[in-house]
């Protein structure tokens, strides 16, 4: 790929980045890429290590990790807060993601205090999946 | 000992000339032909003894492989990275907004300011912040203004 085609991606994952709160399709991303969805699926994945969809989700669950760790809020309200529209869905993507649930999660994390800029941590802590469901078990390189 | 130059990778520097001069307000130091390569330096208008070298660099110095590889990291974001204070960071960044800069974080209050990220015509990225001490106020009901009314009583 060219440096002007990674970009077109690179636009299309800072706007998850930035909007992962909003309903995101794969559509919808391939249009903010200039690309057809199934071009762009292909492409985003040979760039980034996973497809749009899986990149939103972890993006979703990354944001919820710092909302439960930092924060009081249910996990009900860190669910919607981030995006997913149903409990079921959220939970399954955070097991995924983290190998915990949501409220184990918080378990574990309460009171380890930010140490570093947010921005940092969410580079550096930044999920990388683990069991079932990935496509690459273990997968590191980002941020 | 103290730093003086730091270098980033660009994809294009005239490109990134214009970028960092008539987007970011830095100026150019040096702008110097070598033959193998052009010395781009710019300076930050804060900070005239700090330079950033626009670099651009290929065979003899980097391997043709290594350096298309190279550029496909700065095109996908994971180039280099600046953090840059200012003392507004809201005005500063309606103002790149304005110019049309690309958007990576809108500003957001931390435990250590209120930062915002950007991304240079390359894809690095800029994150900008202002601390908290600055004495701009915070707005209305943020964490901050509430930190600051408590220590103030």
């Amino acid at each position: 790929m060219t440096p002007e085609q990674i970009a077109h991606l690179r636009r299309a994952k800072d706007l998850v980045d930035r909007s992962y709160a909003d309903p995101l399709d794969v559509v919808a991303l391939a249009g903010h890429a200039h690309m057809s969805p199934a071009h762009f699926a292909r492409r985003f994945k040979e760039a980034f290590g996973e497809s749009p969809h899986q990149y939103v989700l972890t993006r979703r669950v990354e944001r919820a990790q710092e909302l439960l760790r930092n924060t009081d809020a249910t996990v009900t309200d860190v669910c919607f807060e981030v995006g997913f529209q149903s409990l079921g869905s959220f939970s399954s993507a955070f097991r995924r993601v983290t190998g915990s649930t949501p409220t184990a999660y918080r378990a574990t994390a309460i009171g380890l205090p930010p140490t570093i800029p947010g921005c940092w941590a969410a580079l550096w802590t930044r999920p990388v999946g683990r069991g079932a469901g990935m496509e690459k078990p273990g997968a590191s390189g980002r941020g | 000992m103290k730093i003086i130059t730091v270098a980033l990778r660009v994809l294009d520097q005239d490109r990134a000339l214009r970028f960092y001069t008539e987007s970011l307000g830095f100026t150019v130091t040096e702008d110097i032909d070598l033959g193998e390569m052009r010395w781009l330096t710019v300076t930050p208008p804060g900070q005239p003894d700090f330079n950033v070298l626009l670099e651009r660099v290929g065979p003899p110095f980097v391997d043709e492989d290594s350096a298309k590889h190279l550029d496909e990291l700065v095109a996908k974001g994971f180039g280099g990275t600046l953090f840059l204070e200012v003392e507004d960071i809201r005005a500063t960044f309606d103002a790149l907004v304005d110019k049309g800069v690309e958007v990576v974080q809108e500003p957001m209050e931390r435990f250590y300011g209120i930062d915002a990220a950007i991304r240079d015509d390359s894809g690095n990225q800029l994150r900008i912040m202002q601390p908290a001490d600055t004495g701009i106020p915070w707005p209305e009901g943020s964490m901050g203004a509430e930190r600051a009314q408590a220590a103030a009583s």
